[in-house]
């Protein structure tokens, strides 16, 4: 009676739901880097090291210091994002003048480093993280079970993405972020502190990453190279959304997370590679990519 | 140009006495592979200006179609690296297809994507051998002829055809075809002011230096005898930028130098640091971006050029 295709009606749902959790990964990860490209023209590489940082930063604050996961989900991105600050002083800031591709080189450079550094001073293997006691147990739907920390990431996903928007698009802040790369010297002249400016931007950017780590720590194994594959759906997705649209960004984040899980249920082999295919179909359709302008 | 003979010349000479000099062939052998990569990618980012950041599938896509022919169908030596070299010639220009449509960082990000999804299917494909990949690939012989068992033979047939590639790309930078993609890197719409095909020039730019990167990934598949996931994967591509920047891109000789201190980093490093290295790799990526973005070659060059 409730089966599709041979399967399940409670699996398939199961599935969607979860590309929708890992949608909501992708959302908060495409939107961090179309904020650093759209403001900055950088594309960090070193986007998945930041995540990856932030699920650790999660972890030993609660191993060393028993920093609960509620203060994690604000201490973790703070500190990733300062973390982003002072590489954005010491490097990339003397990056902006040349090709756009050095930045990516550099953040490439980056992951190296911090990946290569969690995996010698912590190992290879995943360590887990409890989700908090208060987020444990499931809804019933009726017609399928939802794990109430699953629901809780897709719901902190949405507001975060949508308040983001708001911020860049409708706020002041975001108009003179704007203004800032349309015409960076003439804002300068008009008395804005724009390096500062662009450090925090840089700053915001990988605290997004550092908080979609902390998100994941309880439904991932908590390891170096949680990132490192990561990066690169993202970067599909931010390709697929068009660069430096930040509604793109959010909007394909969502859905491709939803049709790799569709995927996983009528084709597991290519579940991994879908997204890939999508973005090269994309490609051929509409070069500029969905939300993409140009 | 006849100063530059000198050192070319003291190269070769050192390169023919590699097995009296008491080096580790294999050593050698697994250098000049990553130095034909090398060359490869810069044949693409130096004097194309495309920045790729998929060639590890290239590379390793050869790498698996020859170590498969050779060990599962019993193919010999050459018609084993020919296949090879083809088939990566054709993802090339799949690849090469969809990328070409962008420049810049999208070219950059699209080909890492690509080549993501040939990871993927390296992975998960029946004869690829998943995890563990294809282990004792048979060196065979050469013509049906010359043994090539021995260690110091295959390593004059490697550096014999790492010749013929350096000669070849050499003549493909500076043919006609070479200048015209040399006119695009500076300039692309006055090129296409001027009548040129851009997206045709870039294509063929993209597949030949997909296919260098192909035979290099053929041999070195012959000369360790084992194809892993690693030499499709990201890290790979990651390499083959480093050693050409880090050598200097747009020289002929910088990818080799590139390509020399990586291996030999890799090689010697790993045995003092153990997993560190991938740190120091990091950290030389960054210091190369920021501080000597010419390269080893590139620098070299400026100094000595004579101040006008």
């Amino acid at each position: 009676m409730t089966e599709v295709f041979g399967v399940p009606v409670a699996v398939i749902l199961g599935q969607l739901m979860l590309g929708l959790v890992n949608g909501s990964f992708y959302a908060i990860l495409s939107l961090g880097l179309a904020v650093i490209f759209g403001l900055m023209g950088i594309v960090n590489f070193a986007h998945g090291a930041f995540y990856a940082l932030g699920a650790f930063a999660a972890l030993l604050g609660l191993q060393w210091f028993g920093i609960n996961y509620w203060a994690a989900l604000l201490l973790a991105p703070l500190a990733v994002g300062v973390l982003g600050i002072v590489v954005e002083r010491l490097f990339l800031r003397h990056l902006y003048k040349l090709d756009p591709l050095y930045g990516l080189l550099m953040t490439f450079g980056l992951a190296l480093v911090i990946e290569g550094s969690l995996h010698q001073l912590f190992g290879a293997s995943g360590h887990s993280y409890s989700v908090p006691a208060r987020l444990t147990g499931a809804f019933n739907l009726g017609f399928m079970i939802l794990p109430i920390y699953r629901a809780w990431v897709i719901a902190v996903s949405v507001v975060v993405c949508l308040s983001t928007w708001f911020i860049i698009e409708r706020t002041r802040l975001g108009a003179t972020l704007r203004a800032a790369t349309e015409n960076a010297p003439l804002l300068q002249a008009f008395g804005v502190n724009v390096p500062l400016l662009v450090a925090v931007t840089y700053g915001g950017g990988v605290a997004l990453a550092g908080l979609a780590g902390v998100l994941s720590a309880p439904v991932v194994l908590v390891g170096p190279l949680m990132g490192n594959s990561l990066v690169i759906v993202v970067f599909a997705v931010v390709v697929i959304g068009g660069m430096g649209s930040i509604l793109g960004a959010i909007v394909s984040g969502l859905a491709l997370g939803v049709v790799e899980g569709f995927t996983k249920v009528i084709y597991p082999e290519a579940s991994n590679i879908v997204v890939f295919v999508i973005m090269a179909v994309v490609l051929i359709a509409r070069p500029a990519g969905l939300f993409g302008r140009e | 140009m006849r100063s530059a003979a000198i050192p070319y010349a003291l190269a070769g000479v050192f390169a023919l006495c590699v097995p009296l000099l008491g080096i580790y062939p294999v050593f050698m052998m697994q250098l000049l592979c990553f130095a034909m990569f090398a060359c490869a990618y810069n044949l693409l980012l130096g004097f194309s200006g495309m920045l790729s950041f998929g060639h590890a599938a290239f590379f390793g896509s050869a790498a698996y179609a020859t170590a498969w022919l050779a060990t599962a169908r019993g193919w010999g030596t050459v018609s084993a690296i020919v296949a090879g070299v083809a088939v990566s010639a054709l993802v090339g220009l799949m690849v090469g297809m969809v990328a070409i449509r962008r420049r810049g960082i999208y070219f950059a990000m699209i080909t890492l994507a690509m080549a993501q999804l040939i990871y993927f299917v390296c992975l998960e494909a029946p004869f690829t051998g998943g995890e563990n990949g294809l282990q004792a690939v048979p060196r065979g012989t050469l013509f049906g002829v010359l043994s090539l068992k021995s260690d110091v033979v295959m390593y004059y047939l490697v550096l014999a055809v790492f010749l013929a590639q350096f000669i070849v790309i050499q003549r493909v930078v500076h043919s006609p075809f070479g200048q015209v993609l040399k006119a695009i890197r500076e300039n692309e719409s006055r090129a296409v002011s001027l009548g040129y095909e851009v997206n045709r020039y870039r294509l063929l730019a993209f597949v030949l230096s997909a296919t260098f990167a192909g035979l290099a990934g053929s041999l070195k598949a012959l000369v360790l005898g084992f194809v892993t996931l690693s030499d499709v994967q990201q890290a790979n591509s990651g390499e083959v930028i480093l050693m050409t920047l880090l050598g200097g891109t747009g020289t002929f000789f910088g990818p080799v130098i590139g390509a020399a201190v990586v291996v030999t980093l890799q090689q010697y490093l790993s045995d003092i640091v153990g997993g560190w290295v991938t740190v120091i790799i990091g950290a030389v990526f960054i210091a190369c971006v920021m501080t000597f973005r010419r390269g080893i070659i590139g620098e070299l060059a400026a100094l000595l050029r004579p101040r006008r």
